[in-house]
């Protein structure tokens, strides 16, 4: 058990460190600066005030070092905690920046990724061999989870938002209130999560069900089902021995699509502008923001990681063989 | 056969499902939909009737209430809490005394400003002369973005209470002029003590300045302003600025501000949206400035910029030729759909008319002729001899050139396009090139582009910021806010020094100079102007009326509340509006 999870992390810390440094070399390995591009949004008619500033904000933000110093400056910082100051939204550190965001961001993608899990396991485990439900399920599934997030985001934005008017299109709550726990103010922040959670949790149900019909269909033909169904056992009883045993690869699985939620919640944010990472992913990109930039990818290395290890900590849980194997490793 | 049907339930079946819950969707959120079409339905901080929504000023959540920093300030911070001196008003070409009483030159080199009496800060403090002396020095700290202006002013200092004397050691009068109505006087008794470091990187969260407006609140996505008791113009010439509550919402995309607008929740989107024109028109409740072409009010000029440190861009007569082979009108009308007016060739904003000379321009003015370029290139020497289509230099090397303008702003690509088939149809091969918004300022700033469009320089007081922005010399290693085109002539930048030093009174003397500058101009053609960009603004009267517009008995303002525009008309809007209801 020991061996097995110390493995897990040390590969969870190799994929940390590798991750964490394509994220910081990347973007100084794209055209640009970013002083310059700062100073020259700034709309200032003196090139002698220019010159001024932008030696000024080069060396505030460390952009005049050699590279590998900054390289280190910044694994120095980043082990205190320190994530920099953000050169898009200056002054502020962009830890605040990320802390802020981050809340959104998991409201929408937490419910999301259960939710759709479990609603579309169990659909999809529902549906298998039923000849009406699949012949529905599987088509509709197929167009789900092969429709882009951002694509649907649009629809529904369009359908609900602008068409039907029952949905606002944009931020977080309404733009007449101010944060509080009043029912009304409540009420507005679920009225505006509701269509960017709905892209996402739709789209990812579609692929569980299709997932797990597949596997049901595929554990119905097994030895131990027919075995089951020879001694006269219910269809209800075998079904749920498949099921346990086809949810396996299906928890694997969510922790592979982990990333791509991750995408498409970063998408979906954009497309409502709803105002959580991938919000500030974009921006960090388009105003090249280092230093949020880095911070954002890393709260989302360090997320996905995570939640690796713990779907790692639930297979061993659920599936008992793991732990026999393991034990007899020990 | 049976596999098409298998295909065709489900279809029904997804199509039923979605129909079922959006009917469904409807009666249990009924009660909420009025709050989702208005934000200020119901239960929010901020009353309908008393709030301004606006967006397309802000790109990106307030950061700083620093009004030195005045390119990334949360916009309002100067002009609504921090006011300048005077206002510049475009339509009659006057500064209006605001925060000063009067300025006058007192000798050549000594300008006197009287200040307004009775005028306080938000904490109750006076506002005196030794603030606005203040001001100004600290201009003295090099990062401070009007630094520069101590390089010919000598000192400003407070003869008494409200008197202040700038002495100078070269009297630059249009710049003065400018700088009057631009920069944001802030009190001495809170500022006094910062480090240059809090100064130019303070965040400054409580803002207490002279303005109609308060800080309320902030968050990612909205910039609060509240309405300040005891605003100064209030008693002295007695206007009221009318909404309670600003709201401005940060930009995301033009669909959503679209999308906000059509629902009602916007009452001033200052965003470019394209195909306003048919919304303007058809019933949607929407008003811009003019009822027809061009809609807006311009604000500035789209340039061509050709680097003429490149071959054959070095070539006046190449670059002759590309000015006449765009095709202006395509642009206007094609790309924008007559949302912006193509530009006059000395590419001077009408707000300046009156400082074009027409003579010059019938002599030496452009416009778009195919044959009229084919002729300059074949005069010139430059002839297609390997039969491609595309010309090459006279010495034979080809031509082939990037049109640079940044990625995703679409109209910019569009009208990039027009000018490269332009290009191509005259035999110049031009390819419009999309590299990201950063790389762009970067081989544009180094001077490692070909051709880019660039529109920095704003309406201003004074068409001097314009033949700075064309003339600047000396052309330094990195050109970051003029002359990206390198182009050096002696000529143009010492006229230009020239009209730096009539004062903006005299008009005549003006003239004089700028008719010289566009005969430079128009015969060396160091950049081509293109069209003149607007000042993007969509009005709708559900709660505010009486929004500034060409239609009489209305007020003539920039209906707009953008960054440096407050003291160009902005808050006189602001005082003019009237709610819709009652």
């Amino acid at each position: 058990m020991r061996r097995y999870f110390g493995r897990k992390l040390l590969i969870y810390g190799l994929t940390f460190f590798v991750a964490v440094t394509i994220n910081w070399s990347i973007p100084r390995f794209m055209p640009g600066d970013p002083v310059q591009s700062m100073l020259s949004r700034a709309n200032i008619s003196q090139p002698e005030a220019v010159e001024a500033m932008r030696v000024h904000y080069t060396n505030l933000f460390g952009l005049d070092l050699p590279l590998w110093k900054q390289y280190l400056n910044f694994w120095g910082a980043l082990l205190k905690g320190d994530l920099g100051i953000s050169i898009w939204l200056f002054p502020t550190p962009v830890t605040d920046v990320i802390v802020r965001a981050v809340p959104y961001t998991l409201a929408l993608l937490i419910p999301a990724i259960l939710l759709s899990w479990v609603a579309g396991n169990r659909f999809g485990a529902f549906a298998a061999r039923r000849t009406w439900l699949d012949n529905t399920v599987l088509p509709v599934g197929y167009v789900l989870t092969a429709t882009p997030y951002m694509w649907l985001a649009i629809l529904l934005a369009w359908a609900l938002g602008i068409v039907a008017g029952i949905f606002p299109v944009a931020g977080a709550y309404s733009f007449a209130m101010e944060p509080s726990w009043s029912p009304a103010f409540l009420a507005s922040l679920a009225q505006h999560w509701f269509l960017p959670f709905a892209s996402l949790f739709l789209v990812a149900f579609g692929g569980w069900a299709i997932g797990m019909r597949n596997m049901i269909i595929y554990e119905l033909e097994a030895d131990y089902v027919h075995y089951l169904e020879a001694l006269g056992a219910s269809r209800r009883l075998v079904r749920r021995y498949a099921f346990r045993n086809a949810i396996l690869p299906q928890i694997t699985g969510l922790a592979l699509q982990l990333g791509v939620l991750v995408a498409g919640a970063l998408v979906t944010e954009i497309v409502f502008s709803y105002p959580g990472l991938g919000h500030l992913i974009l921006q960090a990109i388009q105003n090249q923001d280092f230093f949020l930039l880095q911070g954002t990818f890393l709260f989302v290395v360090i997320g996905v990681l995570i939640a690796n290890f713990v779907i790692d900590i639930v297979y061993v849980l659920v599936d008992p063989r793991t732990r026999t194997g393991m034990g007899g490793a020990a | 056969m049976r596999r098409r049907t298998r295909l065709l339930i489900p279809l029904l079946a997804a199509g039923l499902i979605a129909a079922c819950s959006g009917g469904g969707g409807t009666p249990t959120q009924g009660p909420q939909a009025g709050t989702a079409v208005a934000p200020g339905g119901g239960g929010g901080s901020f009353p309908r009737n008393e709030t301004l929504y606006t967006s397309g000023t802000q790109w990106g959540p307030p950061a700083n209430w620093n009004p030195l920093r005045e390119w990334d300030f949360a916009t309002g911070t100067k002009g609504l809490v921090y006011e300048t001196l005077f206002l510049y008003d475009p339509n009659t070409d006057k500064l209006t005394p605001w925060l000063a009483e009067s300025g006058d030159w007192t000798s050549d080199t000594e300008y006197t400003l009287k200040l307004r009496q009775g005028i306080t800060w938000a904490d109750g403090k006076p506002l005196t002369a030794a603030d606005v002396a203040f001001t100004f020095e600290l201009g003295k700290m090099e990062t401070v973005p009007y630094h520069p202006v101590w390089s010919w002013l000598k000192s400003a200092e407070a003869v008494d209470d409200l008197t202040v004397k700038f002495t100078f050691t070269e009297a630059n009068y249009q710049q003065w002029a400018n700088n009057l109505y631009s920069r944001a006087i802030v009190p001495k008794h809170i500022w006094e003590g910062r480090s240059e470091d809090e100064v130019m990187n303070g965040v400054n969260e409580k803002p207490v300045g002279t303005g109609p407006y308060a800080y309320q609140s902030h968050d990612q996505d909205r910039m609060v302003w509240v309405k300040r008791d005891g605003w100064w113009a209030t008693k002295a010439l007695g206007k009221d600025v009318k909404p309670k509550y600003i709201v401005d919402i940060v930009n995301s995309s033009n669909e959503v501000a679209m999308g906000m607008l059509l629902q009602k929740g916007l009452d001033l989107s200052t965003n470019f949206l394209p195909g306003m024109a048919n919304l303007v028109k058809g019933n949607f409740g929407i008003q811009t400035y003019y009822n027809e072409p061009p809609f807006m009010l311009p604000a500035n000029t789209a340039w061509l910029w050709l680097n003429t440190t490149k071959k054959p861009m070095d070539d006046v007569a190449f670059r002759k030729a590309v000015a006449y082979s765009v095709d202006t009108k395509k642009i206007v009308e094609g790309v924008y759909g007559n949302l912006v007016k193509a530009s006059s060739p000395t590419g001077l904003l009408p707000q300046w008319d009156k400082y074009i000379d027409q003579s010059v321009v019938s002599r030496l003015g452009f416009s778009y002729d195919p044959d009229k370029a084919k002729k300059l290139l074949a005069d010139a020497g430059y002839k297609d001899g390997d039969g491609d289509g595309y010309v090459e230099s006279p010495t034979g090397s080809k031509i082939s050139l990037k049109l640079i303008v940044p990625a995703g702003w679409t109209d910019w690509m569009e009208a990039s396009r027009v000018i490269s088939a332009g290009a191509k149809a005259v035999g110049i091969n031009v390819e419009a090139d999309f590299p990201d918004y950063n790389a762009l300022v970067d081989s544009r700033n180094s001077g490692k582009y070909d051709m880019v469009i660039n529109n920095d320089k704003q309406l201003s007081n004074t068409p001097w910021l314009y033949y700075d922005y064309i003339f600047r010399l000396p052309v330094q290693k990195l050109q970051t806010v003029t002359n990206f085109g390198r182009y050096e002539s002696k000529k143009g930048w010492g006229l230009t020094q020239q009209l730096d030093a009539v004062k903006p009174d005299d008009v005549a003397g003006m003239q004089k100079i700028t008719s010289q500058l566009q005969e430079v101009q128009l015969e060396e053609m160091p950049v081509i102007p293109l069209w003149y960009n607007g000042l993007w603004s969509q009005t709708t009267n559900s709660v505010w009326k009486n929004w500034p517009s060409s239609a009489q008995g209305t007020p003539k303002y920039a209906p707009t509340v953008w960054r440096n525009w407050l003291e160009m008309g902005g808050v006189l809007m602001l005082t003019e509006l009237q709610p819709a209801a009652g």
